[in-house]
């Protein structure tokens, strides 16, 4: 009953993934297809959870971690990407 | 090492010094000093006089690299004697003519000097090697220092053009000759002559030996100049006199001739080695006698006249070959032909050597070498002119020259062609007396033109850019003592039949002379009424009927127009080579990277591919493969959306978000294949490269579409469907013909016992191979500091920054 679960929660979100990346190859704006990197990020920390309880290992737990900081960081970065032009700003005040 | 040695050495050796010499005696012509060396060399090798009259040989080793078999043999026998005497002899009347031909302030001595004992050392060098590699580095000495003479005055185009012909060609046949020497090493196992001589009939056998023949005969025409190689000895009369008296008529064309004879032993018996010899030296005689005659530069009617004598004497080489039919030396009809070789080889030197500084002398003092300017010189030159008169009468072969003696014998050669009927000779045989006298008719021909178009006739002042007037004395000596020499030779043979000539000539037929001990040399100037006579007077008669109508049947040569001779065969080969090299590479080196590549996995295709369909190493077990689960099914249809998506994205941020979404599956596929450690870094590195890539991505313009040839993206797409097809085929054999055990029991068992360490993936990186993670440390390192100079360091122009 467990397994069963767990594989039926596995598939549900490889196809929420699948559906984030069709959106993420639609388009039409970069801003949707961020959104929807951001959210294939999220779901590969799930998935990963989910693939870790059913191996029954703690060995990807630092995985789940660094995903959520990448996503964010990723974002952020492409955010400011297209909000500036660029990701890292000189200091020309100097 | 003995005085053998040394004699090969010493003009090297003396070379060093010369420039300290002429930097030191300024007031001193240079040559006096180098003068020395060869006239010590001859005093001693008319020492050895003895030995090889007597049918002695000299002999003696230094071992140069034994391990393969090459020493520094130096052998001496009369064939070797000989060449050692005129290269020693006329290299003294040659150098003490060059002291007074060359200007001590206006040329650069020195480096004549240098050259001329260069070519001196590596000239007797040749003669004496019983070593072929040893013969072989002489060899190439000889082109070397031959194209440096050539070229001596370098500021004029005439000669470096001539320089280079000559080198390339007599390069070309070097190196032929040494893909001869490698064969007959292959057969005998030997690098030494003497050695390759006695197992001569083994070689004859052995399939290698037609290979071997056409090579070394190639290396040895090449260097004699025979049809069609001669063309280089025409342009390398831009040399100065004295270059072209002594490499150019004494000596190194005649290092073919050497060669052939030295090698007559070994391939002599065979039927090739006659008709080539024989034939092509015959032809060379007839054709050079005949386009001799159409020159108008003196030195130039005297290089073709060069090259017919070679020709006859390798003609008289090839005839005598024919003298290892016979069992018995008393009735060897052939071996008339090897002696009259030998014998003009000797008389051609002498004569030519004579005519070459008569024809400096003439340049020297006029100003001009042009035959239709010159004329009437005989009451202003006497000396010159009875010197001239001496050596052009030797060569046409009259009475009481030595040229007489050598072309009756000659002729006697060829016609005891007539008598033989070995190698289906009784069809052809009549064409080699015919070729012979006709091309002897022509010999007559331009000796006279010579002779009487410079000195005879009317001066013409107005065409000379000099006042003539008689050559100073010292100048005049060394042609006169080969005149001398002429003369005395025509009258005596005997002074040299006995002790120079008859040992040269059995040492070409060790074999035939060991066994029979008498070698019949007859030479008088005297011999009867003879068939040969007769020919001679043939010769006179239609040689001055030719002269007299010289004007009417010029016209003849008209049929020989530039167009169609070899010079321009050999001009156009280098253009068209030339051309065809350049059009080949400007049609594969475009210019486009996208070009390079295609080229790069066409041939991954085409090697992979050709290697798994002929060793038939395709093969696939799907039994042995693990199960395949749903996850992975879902994972690889997303990153073969990405993968697809990258490909066809119009935008470059879409095409670098879904090359991110791919890595970022990758690493998923990580964690289904329970590897932490690589996911943990695919995703970090991931995102920097993301990050990466967007950082360019801000710097370029839109993704745009550009102008290809129509046909280009089918070619792309059926190279890349081949390369991915060709992997993916390699990978599915590769995983089903899995060889042996894994070592990775190896590191489970033990990362924790020997080192410490429970994270095998960890421990393997710094403790079981430490030493690639150094590196790869290492090629971080360089990178990053590769990315700051390309940052910081920007220089606009050469030297600025």
């Amino acid at each position: 009953m467990f397994e069963w679960v767990m594989g039926l929660s596995l598939v549900i979100v490889a196809i929420s993934t699948l559906m984030y990346f069709y959106r993420l190859v639609k388009g039409p704006t970069v801003p949707d297809r961020i959104i929807s990197l951001d959210a294939i990020g999220i779901n590969l920390i799930g998935i990963t959870a989910i693939f870790s309880i059913v191996m029954n290992t703690d060995a990807f737990l630092e995985v789940i971690l660094l995903l959520g900081v990448l996503a964010f960081i990723g974002t952020v970065a492409f955010s400011k990407f297209l909000e500036k032009g660029e990701i890292i700003e000189n200091d020309r005040d100097k | 090492m003995t005085f053998l040695h040394f004699s090969i050495l010493f003009p090297f050796l003396f070379a060093v010094f010369v420039p300290f010499l002429y930097k030191k005696f300024r007031s001193i012509h240079t040559g006096w000093f180098v003068l020395l060396v060869p006239v010590l060399l001859l005093i001693f090798f008319l020492t050895q006089l003895p030995v090889t009259a007597n049918e002695q040989t000299a002999i003696s080793t230094i071992d140069w690299i034994p391990s393969l078999g090459i020493q520094f043999t130096v052998y001496l026998d009369g064939l070797s004697f000989l060449f050692s005497l005129l290269i020693t002899g006329i290299g003294s009347l040659v150098t003490l003519y060059s002291i007074f031909y060359l200007d001590q302030k206006k040329e650069k001595l020195n480096s004549f000097y240098v050259f001329f004992l260069l070519f001196m050392g590596s000239m007797l060098g040749v003669v004496l090697s019983d070593n072929m590699v040893v013969l072989y580095t002489f060899w190439e000495l000889t082109s070397i220092s031959s194209f440096l003479l050539i070229g001596y005055w370098h500021h004029r185009k005439e000669s470096t053009y001539g320089a280079q012909k000559s080198m390339i060609i007599t390069v070309f046949g070097g190196l032929c000759m040494l893909g001869g020497m490698i064969l007959l090493y292959l057969i005998t196992n030997t690098f030494s002559i003497r050695e390759t001589i006695l197992q001569a009939d083994h070689i004859l056998q052995h399939p290698f030996m037609l290979p071997a023949l056409i090579l070394f005969l190639l290396g040895a025409f090449t260097k004699s100049a025979q049809f069609p190689f001669y063309i280089w000895l025409p342009d390398a009369m831009e040399a100065p006199t004295p270059v072209s008296a002594y490499l150019h008529s004494a000596t190194m064309v005649k290092a073919g001739i050497y060669l052939v004879a030295r090698f007559t032993p070994v391939f002599g018996p065979a039927p090739e080695w006659f008709w080539i010899v024989t034939l092509a030296g015959l032809f060379t005689m007839f054709w050079a006698s005949f386009h001799a005659i159409r020159q108008t530069d003196l030195k130039g009617i005297l290089a073709f006249s060069t090259v017919s004598q070679l020709g006859l004497v390798m003609s008289l080489i090839g005839a005598g070959s024919l003298a290892f039919q016979f069992d018995s030396i008393e009735k060897n009809v052939s071996i008339v032909a090897i002696t009259a070789a030998i014998f003009h080889l000797f008389n051609h030197a002498t004569f030519k050597g004579s005519l070459f500084m008569a024809a400096g002398i003439v340049d020297h003092e006029t100003g001009t070498r042009d035959i239709r300017r010159l004329g009437g010189l005989m009451s202003i030159m006497p000396i010159t002119f009875t010197v001239s008169l001496f050596g052009a009468f030797s060569m046409a072969g009259l009475p009481p020259f030595n040229g007489f003696l050598s072309k009756e014998m000659f002729f006697s050669g060829m016609l005891s062609l007539l008598e033989l009927n070995t190698f289906h000779l009784e069809t052809w045989a009549i064409l080699f007396p015919v070729l012979a006298w006709v091309g002897s008719i022509f010999t007559f021909l331009y000796s006279v033109l010579i002779v009487f178009k410079t000195f005879g006739g009317k001066l013409q002042l107005e065409k000379l850019p000099k006042r003539p007037h008689e050559a100073p004395f010292g100048m005049l000596v060394p042609p006169v003592i080969l005149a001398v020499m002429v003369l005395l030779i025509g009258l005596f043979p005997g002074l040299v039949a006995k002790s120079i000539i008859e040992p040269a000539a059995a040492s070409i037929y060790p074999a035939l002379y060991d066994f029979h001990g008498e070698f019949p040399v007859h030479i008088s100037i005297w011999h009867g009424f003879t068939i040969e006579l007769l020919l001679t007077a043939g010769v006179i008669v239609l040689g001055i009927a030719g002269y007299i109508f010289l004007p009417k049947w010029k016209a003849v040569y008209q049929l020989f127009p530039y167009k169609l001779s070899l010079n321009a065969a050999y001009n156009n080969l280098f253009k068209m080579t030339g051309r065809a090299s350049r059009n080949i590479t400007r049609s594969y080196m475009t210019g486009y990277l996208r070009d390079y590549l295609a080229y790069l996995f066409v041939f991954f295709i085409l090697l992979a591919g050709g290697v798994m369909a002929y060793k038939g190493a395709f093969s696939f077990h799907p039994a042995e493969s693990a199960p395949i689960g749903i996850y992975e099914v879902i994972l690889a249809a997303v990153m073969i959306a990405g993968s697809v998506t990258i490909v066809f994205s119009r935008s470059r941020l879409t095409a670098i978000i879904a090359l991110g979404a791919v890595g970022y599956t990758v690493s998923l596929f990580f964690i289904f294949f329970r590897a932490p450690d690589l996911a943990l870094t695919q995703l970090i590195i991931e995102t920097v490269s993301v990050a990466l890539f967007l950082l360019c991505f801000y710097h370029l313009p839109k993704l745009q579409k550009q102008e290809r040839p129509p046909g280009l993206k089918i070619r792309n797409l059926l190279i890349a469907f081949g390369v991915g097809a060709i992997v993916t085929i390699i990978a599915l054999s590769a995983n089903s013909q899995r060889a042996g055990e894994t070592i990775s029991e190896y590191f489970l068992k033990n990362s924790y016992k020997l080192a410490g360490g429970k994270n095998v993936v960890n421990v393997i990186l710094v403790d079981f191979r430490g030493f690639d993670t150094m590196f790869e440390i290492t090629v971080l390192g360089i990178a990053a500091l590769g990315i700051f100079s390309m940052v910081k360091l920007r220089k606009s122009k050469e030297g600025e920054r």
